[in-house]
């Protein structure tokens, strides 16, 4: 048995997490909450100087030439950090479509600067209130033409490209879109968590191509959104330990009739429910990360294993923190709620904690896994 | 058994209609009333001063005061009457409740005959708005390590120290605020009641901003500002005892700050109705709808509670011990619905704009607040441990803050 990281990726994490302790502090994370500005842009070229966009891509499209497992723990770093940049959309979702789908000519064109981070992909799904899944959407491609709206883009104000869930055929499929081309018209949205813009699109006969065989757009879309939850659930696991961290900091040297609150059962037992959450979404993504690294057959299971578990225990964490804050948690100046606004917005995205239970034992029921 | 009012009630229940109906206008279906810490601008403000002004000369602004202090000598359950009828009206917000509820009442059992001639008939008319300064930085679930300081200076007392967490500091006229007269001795020995001015010198006001984006609560900052000793109320050192007045009649004002979204159970029956799990109306899921049954089974439980407490407040009777679960209960209810509600709307419940989002971000609004409530008026740690030791009498934890000076209390 040797399920963990080897000693060489844990030093890229502590490498990870030096470069994000002097350069992505929560009071950084704050002025782009609090600014107008999309993203942190000198982060996200630093991010790449780090090679962290290119992580699991090859060198020869000018990747680093790690791995999946590499990638993972940077992502779990980023949600530690709470960064306020569009890793997700574009390094989970977007890069891992055009991997999937395989396309010689356009991973040639567009690989070099998502590896790079001269380029910002997104992933475009959601078209109206209470869509989880890809099989009802409308917008749709006609002969190289893209027609739509999509709503709740993540970084969709300022990513360069999209894959976006459209249908062609009556079939659904992934499609790649040029939001700097013709026919796009865009907005920024108020966002759940103002550090991670969001947008509505307008596609109004945008060209557009698809990515992959029509038969097998569903299929590449599902196998997408596995990936990217496993990295995502990373993301949540390093966003929750954070929070836990943060409370168990607080607790120690809060006092309250002469005590330190983290002497009161009450708070106690609430951190140890934390730590209990923590430690089940690690293990969870520890595996979705060995089935991602290996290519297993398990990753659909693992995927749902790691998001449900992940998105549960940021969840809970970003709340009880708060609550053990007491009344300052609920004051904008504390970061609590930078926590909070994080854990709700990543938990609807991709699809709901919901929809991957009941993806899971749906998989259950036709796999074989243990 | 029944839900009905007894004959006494229901002709005090017309009557209080029949003075509604010529004085105020029916709220409109779906029309909601914002509370007094949502709406604060001085038209509303004003609005509210003429409408409790009204209710005064008519007699219906405190029912259950005694007469000679203005009042109406009505019954608790009549008050409750009151508050339901009025509620049916689109009326100002009420931004009286602390002078009203809380103040006043600390007023009429400590204070002096001049004292109370001095504020209480204000008060009534709404001349007068009241805050109350008890939670400090280092004082809120531990109310009594309170250390603003109080020393007296002649006919007046000096007063420096922070208050944190006061609603409408920024328009009130009059503040009830506990201080530290004596820190050589146990903690709640040491304190002291006072009524201060809020626009005196050495009081300053700086708002709050809460996650929620609003600002509705102050920090009040006092910087070697005067009381006049007139304006002490009961003795030196028996604060404690006035304060706890003071939280007795908390109760009725707490959950009155409004919840924030306006929303509730039905919007979201509403809400997972309309979207779809799989291809299904959500409300079909059978998750969904084991989710929905518990907040509705809750949410009813609480409704009959109260309605048990009312029924002896009807009979003149003290509530039982019931009341204390209400709070618990409805904020982290309120938090669970509002994050389903969210879940529900799928990646557009991740917006908080008002167009795209269901009920025009009115869940998100409310899963903003929510946090708030299990912490305002008593944290659900407290409440919990209310219920344990006081409903259930369970021992008490040991108390190491007690019995020594409070000086020599560990702050860490
Ligand atoms: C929206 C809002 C409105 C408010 N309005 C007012 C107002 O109008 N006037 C006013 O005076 N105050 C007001 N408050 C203050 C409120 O009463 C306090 O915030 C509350 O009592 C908690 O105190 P604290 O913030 O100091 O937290 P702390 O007391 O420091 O609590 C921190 C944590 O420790 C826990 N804890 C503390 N003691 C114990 C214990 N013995 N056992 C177990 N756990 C414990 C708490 O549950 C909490 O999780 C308001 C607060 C909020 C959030």
């Amino acid at each position: 048995m040797n399920f963990d990281f080897s000693e060489e990726q844990k030093l890229l994490q502590k490498a990870s997490r030096d470069f994000l302790e002097a350069n992505c502090t929560l009071a950084r994370v704050r002025e782009i909450f609090e600014s107008d500005l999309p993203y942190d842009e000198a982060l996200w070229k630093g991010a790449a100087e780090m090679g962290w966009q290119g992580a699991a891509l090859p060198e020869s499209v000018g990747g680093a030439g790690f791995g999946y497992l590499e990638l993972a723990l940077v992502a779990e770093e980023v949600g530690r950090a709470i960064a306020a940049i569009p890793f997700a959309p574009s390094v989970y979702l977007a890069t891992e479509a055009l991997l999937l789908a395989d396309d010689a000519a356009i991973n040639a064109r567009y690989l070099p600067g998502l590896a790079s981070g001269d380029c910002i992909g997104t992933f475009a799904l959601a078209e109206r209130v209470g869509q989880s899944g890809g099989s009802n959407v409308e917008t749709a491609l006609s002969r190289g033409k893209l027609t739509g709206r999509k709503v709740a883009v993540p970084y969709g104000d300022v990513a360069d490209i999209a894959v976006v869930v459209a249908k062609q055929q009556g079939k659904v499929v992934p499609v790649l879109v040029e939001l700097t081309g013709a026919g796009i018209k865009r907005h920024a949205v108020e966002s759940f968590d103002p550090a991670v813009s969001q947008a509505t699109i307008e596609f109004e006969a945008a060209p557009a191509k698809r990515l992959g065989k029509l038969a097998e757009g569903q299929g590449l879309i599902e196998d997408v959104r596995d990936r990217a939850a496993i990295l995502l659930a990373f993301e949540q696991l390093g966003s929750a330990q954070r929070c836990l961290d943060i409370g168990i900091e607080f607790a120690r040297q809060r006092y309250a009739f002469g005590r330190p609150i983290a002497s009161f059962q009450a708070i106690k037992h609430k951190l140890a429910d934390m730590f209990t959450a923590v430690e089940l979404a690690r293990s969870n993504c520890y595996y979705g990360a060995w089935a991602l690294s290996t290519n297993s057959e398990e990753l659909p299971v693992a995927a749902c294993l790691a998001r449900i578990s992940a998105s549960e225990a940021f969840q809970f964490c970003a709340e009880e923190n708060l609550q053990i804050h007491g009344g300052v948690g609920f004051t904008w100046e504390y970061d609590c709620h930078l926590f909070l606004r994080r854990a709700m917005l990543q938990g609807s995205m991709l699809g709901t904690a919901r929809d991957w239970k009941r993806a899971l034992i749906r998989r259950l029921a036709t796999s074989s896994v243990e | 058994m029944d839900f009905d009012d007894t004959p006494d009630e229901a002709a005090f229940r017309a009557e209080a209609v029949s003075w509604l109906e010529k004085n105020a206008e029916l709220k409109k279906p779906g029309e909601k009333t914002a509370g007094g810490l949502e709406r604060d601008d001085p038209d509303t403000i004003a609005a509210a001063k003429a409408w409790q002004a009204r209710k005064a000369d008519a007699g219906w602004a405190c029912i259950t005061w005694p007469k000679e202090y203005g009042g109406r000598g009505g019954t608790s359950i009549q008050n409750v009457i009151w508050g339901q009828e009025e509620g049916r009206y689109a009326v100002p917000p009420n931004m009286f409740m602390i002078g009203l509820g809380m103040a006043g009442p600390t007023l009429m059992a400590h204070a002096t005959p001049e004292q109370q001639k001095r504020w209480l008939p204000k008060m009534i008319r709404g001349e007068e708005i009241w805050c109350q300064l008890f939670s400090e930085p280092a004082a809120g679930s531990d109310l009594a390590n309170l250390r603003t300081s109080a020393v007296r200076d002649g006919d007046d007392w000096i007063v420096n120290g922070q208050k944190i967490w006061t609603s409408g500091a920024h328009y009130c006229d009059w503040g009830i605020v506990v201080t530290r007269t004596d820190p050589a001795v146990r903690k709640h020995a040491g304190l002291t009641y006072f009524v201060v001015d809020m626009k005196s010198p050495g009081v300053a006001c700086r708002p709050i901003k809460q996650i929620s984006g609003g600002a509705n609560f102050n920090e009040v900052f006092f910087n070697d500002a005067r009381i006049p000793d007139t304006q002490r109320i009961s003795e030196v050192g028996n604060g404690w005892a006035v304060a706890i007045t003071t939280l007795m009649n908390e109760r009725s004002s707490i959950g009155g700050g409004g919840v924030g979204g306006g929303v509730g159970f039905r919007d979201l029956l509403d809400l997972a109705s309309s979207v779809e799990l799989d291809g299904r109306p959500a409300i079909e899921d059978g998750a969904i709808q084991e989710k929905m049954a518990d907040y509705y089974v809750r949410q009813k439980g609480l409704q009959f509670t109260s309605n048990r407490a009312l029924t002896a407040l009807s009979r003149g009777e003290t509530p039982g011990p019931g009341g204390s679960i209400g709070k618990l209960v409805a904020a982290k209810m309120r938090q669970e619905m509002a994050a389903l509600a969210m879940e529900l709307q799928g990646e557009v419940g991740g917006l908080l704009d008002t167009q795209l989002t269901a009920d025009e971000a009115g869940w998100q609004q409310a899963y903003l607040w929510a946090p708030g409530m299990r912490i305002a008026g008593g944290t659900d740690e407290i409440m919990r441990n209310i219920i344990a030791e006081r409903v259930l009498r369970l021992p008490p934890e040991p108390r190491i803050d007690k019995e020594v000076a409070f000086r020599e209390i560990p702050t860490g």
